[in-house]
Parts: C-alpha cells; structure tokens; sequence
C-alpha cells in the first residue's frame, strides 16, 4: 500500500510529466520519469530489505537458541550412549536368565527322572510285590531322593529368583528410552522450525519402501510396507508359494 | 544330526540352541554371521543350519545364496527365523531355496513344527 503522501507526491509528477510532454519539453519529461521509476524501485528494495532482515533474525535467533548446540554436541551423542546402554543390560538380563534356565532345566529333569523311577518301585511295594532287600534298596534310593529334593529345590528357588531379578531392566531400559523420545521429538520440532525458515515446503508424508532396507521386527503403529502379520501369514504365503 | 546356528545376538542363539535340544538335537555349533558361518559350513561337518536374515558382515540371505551355490551344500536344509516380516522378502528367501521361515518372536511350537516339516519332505 501506497501512503497519502506518496501518492500526492506521484500524482504531482505525473502532472508534470503529462504537462512536460505535451509542451514538447524532452529532458524534463526524461527526468520526471527516472523519478518515477526511482520511486517503484525504492519501495521494492524496501520490501526486499525488510524480508531480508526477518530472515537474517530468524537464522541468528535460531543459531543463538542454546540447545540447539547443546542438542549437537551433547544430546545426540548422549543418546546414543543411553541405547546402546540399553542394549548392554537387555542383554545382561537376557544371559542371566537363559543361565538360571539352563541350570534349572537339568535339575528339574533329574527330579522328575528320579520320581517316575521311585514311583515304580513304591508301587510294587504297595502291591506286597517286593522282597526285603528290594526294599533295603528302595529305602536308601528315598533317602538319597530326599536329600536331592531339598538340595535341587533350593537351587531351582535361587535360580527363579534370580530370573525374576533379572527383569529390572525393564523399568530401567524403559526410563531411558522415554528420555531419547522426548529428545527426537524435540529434534522434530527444531527441524520443523529450520524448514519453515528456509521457506521450503514441508514434503507430505509418504512411506517409501526401499527394496533393499532391512526392517526388522514389526513394530505396531509404524508404517513398514507389504508386511505379514505373524507365522500363520507365512505360512499361507509360502504355501501359495508351492512349499 | 549337527546343527548351525547362525545370529549375531548370542542371547538369541542360546535360545535356539535350548530349544534345539528340548526337541533332541544336542549336537549344535554357533556363528555370528555368514562370514564365519560359510566356512564353517563348508568343512561337511553340518546337516542342518538355522540362520537369522539380518546380521553384519553377511546377512543370512546371502549366505543361503552362497550355501545353494556350493556343489557339497546344495542340498542343505536351511531354516531361516528372522524377524524379518516384509511380505517381497520372504519371497525372495523362498526363490534363494530356503526350507522354513519362521517370524521373530517365535515359540517352540513353531520351531518344532518348522523342523519336522523340513525333515519330512527331505527324508521323502
């Protein structure tokens, strides 16, 4: 918009130039109109400084935003030493546990081994179907069963208990994970913040699927293409396949 | 029976390996990826690999292409479990020749079920 003054100082020189071209008078109708064209010029410089100006604020206020550095140079970094933490005690906890089974589930074999054969044996003692040296035997196989019992049932508690202290990551690992989604969110909105300066259009989301990207496990909520929904899935597909 | 078990998350080869010798199969070797998987392989000591799909070095995919290309591994069966869900790789695994896929999480059922089936159709 053109103000009040400028524009009765416009039409003035279009007055003058009307009245300079019609008296025949060249140079001063030359020089009315490089007035004129000054005049257009000025106002566009004018606006191209002042959007100039906005943007060069924009930048710097954006540059001088500490936690964008503090984001750079301590933040990301930090993140990723927390998820590999992450990884380090999902994986402690899983080898603490697969060791507590894999000492158990022999225990509890033997246990169970032990029971069936002294079972057998109890039941012919039941039936009257066992001599007193059978029985001799059979006695000091209780005994002995006995003792195992208790000593393979304390072992099997300790080992249980320790599978069940072995979930504490996930309250641990979760904490973690929730402090490196607030940091991508936050990330999220400074990126959002830096397009919008450079003017560019935000580009809509699409999903594009990269045929050789490997994604990894499903993830519910995540877009990641033409994928099955579990082993029954896979198996109608790679039956249709002819397997 | 000797089995491979190749994934590069050793927790996940425990587990298969438990799981292996609940069904009987007590006779298995780990490697982490194809790279010290292939070799392994190669020396005839194997009758059976399980291998998951995405692991540095070589993925499993490879590897399976690598074990078809063998004159001595052609007719290896392999088991791929991977967690690997998309739809155009399972295809792809089942061009490359594999025997069973299973989908990550899985259950011993499964695997169970996967196993026998593979045995079955090779023994027939």
């Amino acid at each position: 918009m053109v103000d009040m003054e400028t524009r009765n100082d416009l039409l003035e020189k279009a007055k003058q130039l009307v009245t300079s071209l019609e008296s025949g008078d060249d140079e001063a109708a030359t020089n009315t109109l490089e007035q004129l064209a000054d005049f257009s010029e000025n106002d566009l410089f004018r606006e191209v400084g002042r959007l100039t100006r906005e943007l060069h604020e924009a930048i710097n206020g954006f540059l001088l935003d500490a936690k964008i550095t503090d984001l750079a140079q301590r933040e990301i970094p930090d993140a990723s030493e927390r998820l590999t933490y992450v990884i380090t005690m999902t994986e402690k906890s899983a080898n603490t546990t697969l060791g507590a089974v894999e000492e158990s589930l022999p225990l509890a074999n033997e246990l169970g081994e032990k029971a069936t054969e002294l079972s057998g044996k109890w039941d012919l003692f039941r039936e009257r179907k066992m001599t007193v040296d059978d029985f001799r035997i059979l006695s000091g196989d209780l005994t002995s069963f006995l003792s195992i019992a208790k000593s393979h049932s304390k072992s099997l508690h300790g080992n249980l208990s320790s599978v069940l202290l072995a979930q504490d990551f996930q309250d641990l690992t979760g904490q973690i994970i929730r402090q490196v989604i607030a940091l991508v969110t936050d990330i999220e909105d400074k990126l959002v913040q830096l397009v919008r300066i450079s003017g560019a259009k935000m580009p809509e989301k699409k999903y594009e699927s990269d045929e050789n990207k490997l994604e990894g496990p499903i993830v519910p909520g995540v877009e990641q293409g033409d994928v099955v929904e579990g082993q029954d899935d896979v198996d109608d597909l790679l039956s249709s396949l002819g397997f | 029976m000797k089995i491979l078990v190749v994934d590069d998350f050793s927790t996940m080869r425990r587990i298969i390996k438990n799981l292996l010798r609940d069904l009987g199969y007590t006779n298995t070797e780990e490697a982490d990826d194809g790279i010290t998987a292939l070799p392994m392989l190669q020396t005839g000591r194997f009758d059976f690999l399980v291998t998951d799909w995405n692991m540095p070095g070589m993925t499993g995919l490879d590897l399976l292409k690598e074990v078809r290309k063998d004159a001595s591994l052609v007719g290896m069966p392999v088991l791929m479990v991977t967690a690997e869900s998309k739809r155009e790789q399972i295809i792809e695994a089942a061009q490359a020749g594999v025997n069973g896929y299973v989908v990550k999480p899985f259950t011993a059922a499964t695997l169970k079920e996967k196993i026998d089936k593979i045995f079955e159709r090779v023994e027939s």
